[in-house]
């Protein structure tokens, strides 16, 4: 009876920012439960000073992430899919515990999010022949319109669908070169946690993506006020007051806001509107002339 | 011996200015129940007419309007007959191009040969262009069947009033909403000449909706609650108060504000079309455009010599009645503008740069201000930073290519920026670079309704023109 | 007077890296400034003005083959006197012939208005260096007091510019006091920037005056050359102190198109240019364009060629 059953090595949940995993200065945690109540974890709680801290990350890590080739990024986020594969059966546990499905739809849950970073990643180097183009001018001038990223863009992970939502709400703002900071569902965390551990372990720049686990309601108005984030997704605030709050402290720097959708289903393939919303259009022109 | 050029006035016998002015509401003029104001002709200060201003109830009727006209025609109606009325529109707009350039040139004081060669012919282009989006628009990029949001709300500014109307309504239009404009306080005239238009073209009643008013008008229109989408160029101040009002409700919102433009010129510019872009990009409307190159960076090897060169070029501006056909410098807009212009400028001498106009006889009445051009500014000084808006050139240098980036990036701007060099990679390379929704390479103020112009950062968000900017006005069925 | 710097062929390096030195021009900018610079509406005394100005610029021109000594015998009258029935019409700065009528034309004007002789294998430039310096010595000792002499574009256009140089500075010693322009023949150049090459090309070897086109060959003057061959007399003056004359010839066949050449002249290199000794209009049927309108800015109505003489 003794020796048989193994003390298990339980892990300490922590931030992920700048590409290694810090506690929150704060050194405050909140607890996880399953949807039976019962315990699951104790989980770093994120402050303003993390999040000033991840923006910094953030801008650094966005320094290198847009100037890499259209190329290269598909080829990291392609490698960010290989090691969430070989990662899957903790994943499927994850989602189980944090969403109380059945393990069927754990692992349909899972193996979308990992399709999704591949479908993702096949587009870094086509979107901009999608959103861009030439532009017929009347006069001798060559005009051409182009994507490029915003710079650091400020995202809330739904609180529902703790992996496709979340992979859904990441991987268009990184296809474009942006950096993110990510704010993981409140109650679901652990995929996100899960998830960081797989981009520890990928090619991805360290800073490029940061995942913050914590009250969004705490440390969003800190993001949405900070100069150096160029954008919010608040996809996943679910309070419309909070909503409206942000959405005011984001005019402060006239941040680009993609609001909350509306009842989202995250089955189905997306359009290419993630990926446009956090693009700015640069439009070039120069005039043609041999003599 | 020298080459005096005689008064070539224009005409203004072409327009018909009614001393009294209504709204334009449901197909028709109709008076406002606000306390109607003047505008006046900034370059004689003359009273040009009495204008109405729109209250909450004639904000409300014209709300209504758009309304009732989008959900029981404009809406209905098949893209292809959309399109059809826009093209009627431009034609209209080119038929009585010389009376929208001549009352154009009266209300906001810009020289007729701008108001002629540019804003006019621009204006019937964007709604030639979008005419033709009208039943296209499955192919534009935003789905397979890309939905119109419904009444746009649009408030615009006095710097190029008729073509500022044109870059908001073509596209709303096209993309089957119907509007609600307000032109600014100072310039409503052409934007009711456009309302003659559009009854005219026999547009349907309601698609159209033009209400004259000040600054609470705008608000009373922004803060409407049947206005699905608004669409503003102005301040960032007002854009970023409009932000917050909008905050928590489900309006679209476009934002064109202001810039601080870095025009860069590198050793080995074509120097001559060069000085004739810096020119161009400040003094071009008396200096009165968001996207003005309002910085001047100068490669510091040649920054004596090009200023010189500048200087010489200056001397050349005749400043004087808009109406003459060689004025190349126009009326400021309004007192309160001048007043601006003046104490900025005045902060520039304070804060130590040097200040230089060529020698320019500013008429008696009417509101002026010679093209001012300051040496030796730093990015440190006021002038180096804050929007000016009027004919007044700051002159920074630098060393290097990267400099040079770092400098023009280093505002809360980001809406235009020029660079002049003959080196193919360099123009490429900082095209790359520059922070800005606008980069203009060996050339300046180029404007296109197939180009799409709009900023980053504290220049705003969206884009007006080609295919990007019908996205402000369309709605997808997204399923995330 | 010129000033020139003979160059020895050792230093033909240093020319070309001179001519490498010199701003580009983008064509579309050049052409954009031309053409706002045409948008200036001249009316009135100042239109009077321009055409009085423009009548004393031209070098009144014949060069064809057919010429004959009657011809520029009638020319040359009616350069002195372009509107026989008004004695106020200014006379034209000169007469321009083909070297052996000079004679023709001194005989009618004697002191009173330039003769111009086209020189050096004019209009092709194709000839040995002897012969073309032959042509210009013939010219002048029959009394041609300007010479109109053509740049070889051949060793131009493969980059031999010592050889264009050296030619130049020995026209410019075979003309003795006669005065020296040197065609750039614009429309074989082709780039702005090859036509801003040649200015400061010739203006270095001596040139008192640069000018256009031979107008056999098309485009001929065109505004945006002329700009930039302002701006070219322009900076050599910047740097020299020194005024060089520019002269359009061919293709200026209206009065609307000279005036905006005296608009593009005034608004570029400014109006201490806006004399016949330093800008000339090299035409023929120009002059009859500039007294129909002179008459109508007087009479008040539109006049008719026949109130015009054909020379």
């Amino acid at each position: 009876m003794i020796g048989t059953d193994r003390v298990e090595v339980r892990k300490t949940h922590k931030l992920f920012i700048g590409g290694a995993f810090p506690r929150s200065e704060s050194g405050r945690t909140y607890e996880v439960v399953n949807t039976r109540g019962e315990f699951l974890a104790n989980i770093a709680k994120a402050s303003k000073k993390d999040a000033r801290d991840a923006v910094i990350s953030a801008r650094t890590g966005f320094n290198s992430w847009s100037k890499a080739s259209a190329y290269n990024r598909g080829q990291v986020l392609y490698r960010i899919a290989e090691v969430m594969e070989g990662r899957k059966d903790q994943f499927i546990n994850d989602i189980q515990d944090a969403e109380g499905t059945s393990n069927k739809k754990a692992t349909a849950q899972t193996d979308q999010a990992i399709d999704r970073v591949v479908w993702y990643a096949g587009w870094a180097d086509k979107y901009s022949q999608v959103l861009g183009n030439t532009n017929p001018v009347s006069g001798p001038f060559f005009n051409f319109s182009i994507p490029e990223p915003t710079g650091v863009v400020a995202a809330v992970a739904p609180q529902d669908s703790s992996l496709l939502g979340l992979i859904s709400v990441m991987a268009p703002i990184l296809v474009s070169g942006n950096s993110v900071i990510v704010i993981a569902s409140t109650n679901s965390p652990i995929p996100a946690i899960t998830l960081s551990e797989c981009l520890a372990t990928s090619d991805v720049v360290a800073g490029n993506i940061n995942i913050l686990t914590g009250d969004p309601a705490e440390i969003m108005p800190h993001l949405a006020t900070h100069a150096d984030v160029n954008a919010l997704d608040l996809t996943g605030i679910t309070d419309p007051v909070l909503l409206a709050q942000l959405e005011v402290e984001a005019a402060g720097t006239v941040k680009r806001v993609r609001k909350a959708p509306i009842n989202p289903n995250w089955q189905v393939t997306p359009s290419l509107s993630r990926i446009r919303a956090f693009t700015e259009i640069k439009t070039v022109w120069h005039p043609m002339g041999m003599h | 011996m020298s080459f005096q050029y005689a008064p070539a006035p224009e005409s203004t016998s072409i327009v018909n200015i009614k001393s009294s002015n209504g709204l334009f509401i449901n197909g028709e003029f109709t008076p406002g129940h606000g306390t109607p104001f003047k505008t006046i002709n900034p370059a004689t200060e003359e009273v040009l007419a009495e204008i109405a201003q729109a209250n909450q109830e004639d904000v409300d009727a014209a709300v209504r309007a758009a309304r009732r006209a989008y959900d029981k025609s404009w809406s209905k109606m098949p893209g292809r007959d959309r399109g059809k009325y826009l093209f009627r529109i431009a034609r209209l707009i080119q038929e009585r191009a010389r009376e929208f350039a001549v009352l154009e040139t009266m209300d906001n004081g810009k020289p007729i040969r701008e108001s002629r060669d540019v804003d006019v012919p621009i204006a019937a282009a964007h709604f030639f262009y979008h005419a033709g989006w009208a039943d296209k628009l499955e192919f534009a990029g935003f789905g397979s069947n890309p939905q119109s949001l419904g009444v746009a709300a649009q408030i615009i500014p006095w710097n190029f009033p008729l073509l500022m109307l044109a870059w908001k309504i073509a596209p709303a239009l096209a993309t089957g909403n119907t509007v609600v404009l307000k032109p600014a306080e100072t310039t409503p005239l052409t934007a009711l000449l456009f309302a003659e238009i559009c009854q005219q073209a026999d547009l349907p009643q309601g698609v159209v909706n033009i209400l004259t008013g000040d600054g609470e008008t705008g608000r009373m229109l922004v803060e409407h609650p049947d206005v699905n989408k608004i669409a503003f160029t102005g301040s960032t101040a007002v854009g970023q108060a409009i932000q917050r009002q909008i905050a928590g409700s489900s309006k679209r919102l476009t934002l064109e504000l202001g810039g601080k433009a870095a025009n860069i010129v590198f050793d080995d510019a074509p120097i001559d079309q060069a000085v004739e872009g810096i020119v161009n990009g400040i003094y071009f409307n008396q200096g009165h455009v968001c996207c003005a190159g309002s910085r001047l960076l100068l490669q510091e090897s040649i920054a004596e010599q090009t200023i010189e060169s500048l200087k010489r070029r200056l001397q050349t501006l005749r400043l004087g009645d808009p109406l003459d056909k060689n004025t190349d410098i126009g009326a400021i807009n309004s007192r309160e503008q001048l007043n601006r212009i003046i104490d900025l400028t005045q902060s520039g001498e304070d804060e130590g740069a040097q200040r230089w106009s060529p020698d320019c006889v500013l008429p008696a009445k009417g509101f002026w201000f010679a093209p001012t051009v300051f040496t030796n500014v730093t990015q440190a000084h006021r002038i180096a930073r804050e929007e000016i808006f009027g004919p007044v050139l700051s002159v920074l240098t630098f060393r290097t290519p990267d400099e040079a980036i770092e400098k023009a990036n280093n505002t809360p701007y980001g809406l235009s920026a020029g660079i002049w060099t003959e080196k193919g990679s360099r123009i490429l390379g900082m095209a790359n670079k520059v922070r800005a929704g606008v980069v203009w390479a060996n050339t300046f103020n180029r404007f296109d309704p197939a180009s799409p112009f709009g900023g980053y950062k504290e220049s705003g968000f969206g884009r007006e023109g080609g295919i990007q900017g019908l996205g402000a006005y369309l709605t997808s069925e997204e399923s995330s | 007077m010129s000033s020139f710097n003979p160059q020895t062929p050792a230093s033909y390096k240093g020319l070309h890296s001179f001519l490498a030195g010199l701003p580009g021009i983008d064509q579309v900018g050049a052409e954009a400034r031309a053409a706002a610079l045409g948008t200036r509406s001249i009316k009135k005394e100042s239109k009077i003005w321009a055409i009085d100005m423009a009548i004393s610029m031209v070098d009144l021109t014949t060069l064809e083959g057919a010429d004959t000594p009657g011809k520029v015998t009638a020319m040359s009258a009616k350069a002195l006197h372009p509107d026989p029935t008004d004695p106020s019409t200014p006379s034209v700065a000169a007469v321009c012939v083909y070297g052996d009528l000079v004679y023709a034309a001194r005989e009618v004007v004697g002191d009173r208005l330039h003769v111009a002789a086209v020189a050096t294998a004019f209009p092709s430039g194709r000839a040995s260096l002897n012969v073309k310096l032959a042509d210009t010595k013939e010219a002048v000792d029959a009394g041609a007091d300007e010479i109109d002499m053509v740049i070889d574009r051949g060793a131009f256009l493969c980059g031999n510019y010592g050889k264009v140089f050296d030619e130049i500075v020995a026209v410019k010693q075979a003309c003795g006091t006669a005065h020296l322009k040197v065609i750039l023949e614009t429309g074989e150049l082709k780039t702005l920037d090859n036509v801003r090459k040649a200015s400061w090309l010739a203006m270095k070897a001596g040139a008192d005056f640069i000018k256009t086109s031979t107008g056999k060959v098309t485009p001929a003057a065109t505004l945006p050359v002329t700009l930039v061959m302002l701006e070219a007399v322009r900076d050599y003056y910047q740097e020299t102190n020194i005024r060089i004359g520019v002269k359009a010839a061919g293709g200026i066949k209206t009065s609307k198109d000279a005036i905006k050449y005296l608009v593009l002249v005034n608004e570029s290199v400014g109006d201490a240019w806006l004399t016949p000794d330093l800008f000339r209009f090299g035409a023929s049927t120009l002059l009859n364009d500039l007294l129909l309108q002179r008459q109508k800015m007087i009479t008040g109505h539109y006049s008719g060629p026949d109130y015009v003489t054909i020379d």
